[in-house]
């Protein structure tokens, strides 16, 4: 199984453990990530407006080369797989932005959204299965209790994202399960953690954090996980010192590939 | 027209969003995460643009309040998408020249050692033209 693979910005730079771990454990679980050739920064944020052409090329570019490489597109930071799936179903349904991204873009053959937009943990639920997950694990994360932390990105608009249930997602639950520990789950896992409002207002970040990691730790969480690098840094700000992983390291050591995944 | 309505008229375009299909039931006000802080909240947008007072939602604080979580656009009965709104105002103002929110020049106190790429990538594009 080989698909095409979108890292973006952060994963390049303060966030290289998310993607270490990730191309580690693709590998132990038989499946192969090929990164874009010159893929670039997806923004970070969906543009909202309905005339953002020009914002949304980077994306049309990357889901254009998975679609002249027949591959599916990966993607592993919650920011990016939002952007890049958002961008995808406008390419697909709305004629406007399909007609004017076209027009920048002169492909031979126009792109109309054809490419499929995974996220990692897509590939792991729906073509490796979680039962086979369970059956590569290693070292089993026995004892361990963990609270998926969803965030907005992955889920919200559920319409759109198609991710899981959006007020009541169980895919990392289900992760969690898989590798061995004890999902906790709390109220606050799909609540957002103050996203790009901790530049300018890190207090507000901060107290949003405080009451996510709190009610986590309530609820017996004595560790979150979570795909986002910004979610990962905002929710890490707050005064409880709850660790807070991304969930590919904690699949890397499941797995047995945590240590040969950082060389 | 007036200035205030082409605004409007703007604010609907770039949104896309028709206004007068809301209900007034204050769900995405109720779920917002940031409305404790909002000036003018998410069920109230809906009013300013129906009744052409765009000025006041531009010069609202609630343009640098919203966290675009989707919680009102994802909860909303009506498909109105508030934030969809908010993000239209925010557009109109940093648009014009010298109304970004946030500049280049702020950016290097804001630095922390583990500071993602990502927060400052998104905060350029909501927040600067």
């Amino acid at each position: 199984m080989k698909f095409s693979y979108y890292p973006g910005c952060t994963l390049r730079n303060k966030a290289k453990d998310l993607d270490a771990y990730a191309r580690a454990s693709a590998k132990a679980l038989g499946f192969e990530l090929e990164e874009l050739q010159d893929w670039q920064c997806c923004g970070g944020v969906y543009p909202l407006g309905t005339d953002e052409i020009a914002s949304k090329l980077s994306s049309v570019r990357a889901l254009a080369q998975a679609k002249e490489k027949g591959q599916e597109l990966v993607t592993l930071c919650s920011a990016c797989h939002h952007v890049l799936k958002r961008v995808n179903d406008d390419m697909q349904n709305v004629e406007d932005i399909r007609t004017r991204a076209n027009n920048y873009m002169k492909l031979d053959t126009p792109y109309g959204g054809e490419t499929k937009v995974l996220h990692f943990l897509e590939v792991i639920r729906d073509r490796i299965g979680f039962d086979e997950l369970k059956k590569k694990v290693v070292n089993p994360l026995t004892g361990k209790k963990i609270g998926a932390y969803y965030g907005c990105l992955l889920l919200r608009p559920g319409n759109i994202m198609a991710f899981d249930d959006p007020e009541n997602p169980k895919m990392l639950e289900d992760f969690i399960r898989a590798l061995g520990a004890e999902p906790v789950v709390y109220p606050y896992r799909n609540e957002c953690c103050g996203g790009y409002i901790s530049l300018k207002e890190p207090d507000m970040a901060k107290s949003m954090c405080q009451t996510i990691c709190e009610s986590a730790n309530g609820f017996g969480a004595e560790m979150l996980i979570t795909a986002c690098p910004l979610c990962r840094y905002n929710l890490t700000k707050t005064q409880l010192d709850l660790p807070v992983y991304y969930f590919t390291e904690l699949l890397a050591e499941a797995l047995g590939v945590k240590e040969e995944a950082l060389k | 027209m007036s200035h205030q309505n082409n605004q409007a008229e703007m604010i609907k375009e770039i949104s896309g969003v028709n206004p007068y299909k809301c209900m007034k039931c204050g769900k995405c006000t109720a779920t917002c995460p940031a409305f404790d802080e909002m000036d003018i909240k998410p069920h109230q947008f809906v009013s300013y643009v129906q009744s052409g007072n765009v000025q006041a939602l531009a010069e609202s604080k609630s343009l640098w309040k919203c966290l675009s979580c989707f919680a009102c656009v994802e909860r909303c009965p009506r498909d109105v998408q508030p934030g969809r709104i908010i993000d239209a105002a925010r557009q109109i103002v940093v648009r014009q020249r010298g109304g970004n929110y946030l500049t280049a020049d702020e950016i290097p106190a804001l630095l922390d050692e583990e500071l993602p790429q990502q927060l400052l990538v998104s905060a350029y594009r909501r927040y600067k033209r």
